[in-house]
């Protein structure tokens, strides 16, 4: 079981990290300044457009020797999973904002709530029930993705598992269908937490 | 003379070539009933959307109690307004729309109580009082923790105009309200309309389709024809000796399909 804090602790900091750049990110491509839209598309396209091990890998190699940035391990892991599943997931806080009907915007005017005011009280509780449901799909797959700070010498559950391959190389099969236990463990009670919000989901959303 | 609540003065609307609002010249009194009546396409929910901010006039004037709404004095020149002076001038305007619009994530009771308490700063014990007393005015005293989905429509828009009229508006319009409601409910929401016009503070402007309604309630019926006021004046006038032939022909098929 050694690695599993580092799984786990990548896990949680690349999940906050990535839903918080969701949402600025998300924003950011609603907003009404040109620049700051076409900035945040920047972003999302060059995260969404490249893999993910190569921005691992430039992140551990390029960055310290290009501006001279010196980052641990677990922040270059947390910092480049958060970002890549960021951009993915600012297009669902986007899309889901997008998605409340107008009429609910157009009740709230006639209430007149300003535009922060229809924004919290009305679009941002009908889009979050939504993004719940994808955010926790993309939490699945950034357990799986943690496996990926193995490359940059972190000692998660896959580095351990690799290392104790090399030594003891006849075990080969054991040590990687013990391997897909663990993630699947790990994955279970998120893969129910979804299925959860899913149905918490469904309730009290405009039905026009 | 007393001062206007409302007034059009020649506006103009488009959407992107096509000019919907030719030129439109209108009053509305304090506590006015008006109807609004035409064929579809005439411009009428146009007109209102105008008043509560969701359009913007091409050009033209519209003024709240002599203050223009989508304009702004600076050095006693005319600006476009900004979202702070929409929001000053609109507090006395409200709206009813055709398909209720309610909030679905709120309950009946914080659909009625959210906007006063956050957007006028009410006491939260006063505001509910208000709501409450308004939903059991509209019949629904007892779905105050229900949710909008599990009302019917006639329910919903009930609702819905209550939510309306707790702001206090000085004017209340209504779009059609009863265009997306099951037949055997639309009885149940105009009469609830008929009960706050009887009280009679409130100015109310009406896109509506019910002709007989439109007669009963306005004190004013204004025909709207391809973007213009065609005619104007009282119910009985209107409806019993209308003067041009377009009047003439939209009544009929009207009455026709009684």
């Amino acid at each position: 079981m050694e690695g599993l804090d580092i799984t786990l602790t990548v896990l949680i900091g690349s999940a906050i990290f990535g839903y918080s750049i969701a949402f600025i990110a998300g924003f950011g491509r609603l907003a009404k300044n040109v620049f700051i839209r076409k900035f945040t598309t920047v972003y999302i396209e060059i995260f969404r457009g490249t893999s993910l091990v190569v921005q691992l890998f430039w992140f551990f190699y390029v960055l310290p020797g290009l501006l001279g940035i010196e980052l641990s391990s677990y922040m270059i892991g947390v910092i480049t999973i958060g970002m890549n599943y960021g951009a993915y997931m600012s297009e669902v806080v986007r899309g889901s904002i997008l998605a409340v009907p107008k009429g609910q915007y157009e009740a709230a005017t006639a209430l007149n709530m300003s535009r922060f005011q229809r924004m919290r009280f009305v679009i941002l509780p009908q889009a979050i029930r939504m993004m719940l449901p994808e955010f926790g799909n993309y939490l699945i797959q950034m357990l799986k993705a943690t496996s990926l700070v193995s490359i940059i010498s972190m000692a998660d559950i896959t580095y351990v598992g690799l290392l104790y391959r090399d030594a003891n190389t006849s075990e080969g099969v054991a040590v990687f269908t013990m391997l897909l236990v663990i993630y699947f463990i790990i994955a279970l009670p998120l893969i129910y937490i979804t299925r959860r919000l899913e149905r918490w989901a469904s309730k009290g959303v405009a039905t026009e | 003379m007393t001062q206007p609540l409302i007034q059009y003065e020649d506006v103009h609307k488009s959407f992107d070539d096509v000019e919907v609002l030719k030129g439109i010249n209108l009053e509305v009194d304090p506590g006015e009933k008006i109807s609004l009546i035409g064929p579809s396409g005439s411009g009428k929910t146009t007109i209102i959307r105008m008043l509560m901010t969701l359009e913007k006039p091409t050009s033209g004037l519209i003024k709240v109690d002599g203050t223009p709404l989508w304009h702004k004095e600076v050095n006693g020149k005319l600006v476009e307004a900004d979202e702070k002076h929409l929001r000053k001038v609109r507090g006395d305007i409200g709206m009813v729309f055709q398909h209720f619009n309610l909030f679905p994530h709120m309950t009946i009771l914080k659909n009625c109580t959210s906007a006063p308490i956050n957007v006028q700063g009410v006491d939260k014990k006063v505001a509910e009082e208000r709501a409450v007393e308004m939903l059991e005015k509209v019949g629904l005293g007892n779905k105050l923790d229900a949710y909008p989905a599990q009302l019917s429509g006639g329910q919903q828009q009930r609702v819905a105009i209550a939510r309306s009229v707790v702001m206090r508006p000085k004017v209340m319009l209504f779009d059609e309200v009863t265009s997306a409601l099951d037949p055997e409910t639309v009885g149940e929401v105009l009469e609830v309309i008929r009960d706050i016009a009887k009280e009679g503070e409130m100015a109310m402007i009406l896109v509506t389709h019910e002709m007989e309604f439109a007669r009963d309630i306005a004190d004013r019926i204004v025909f709207l024809e391809s973007g213009k006021i065609a005619e104007e004046g009282k119910p009985l006038d209107i409806l019993e000796n209308p003067n041009s032939e377009r009047l003439k022909t939209f009544l009929q098929r009207f009455r026709s399909n009684f």
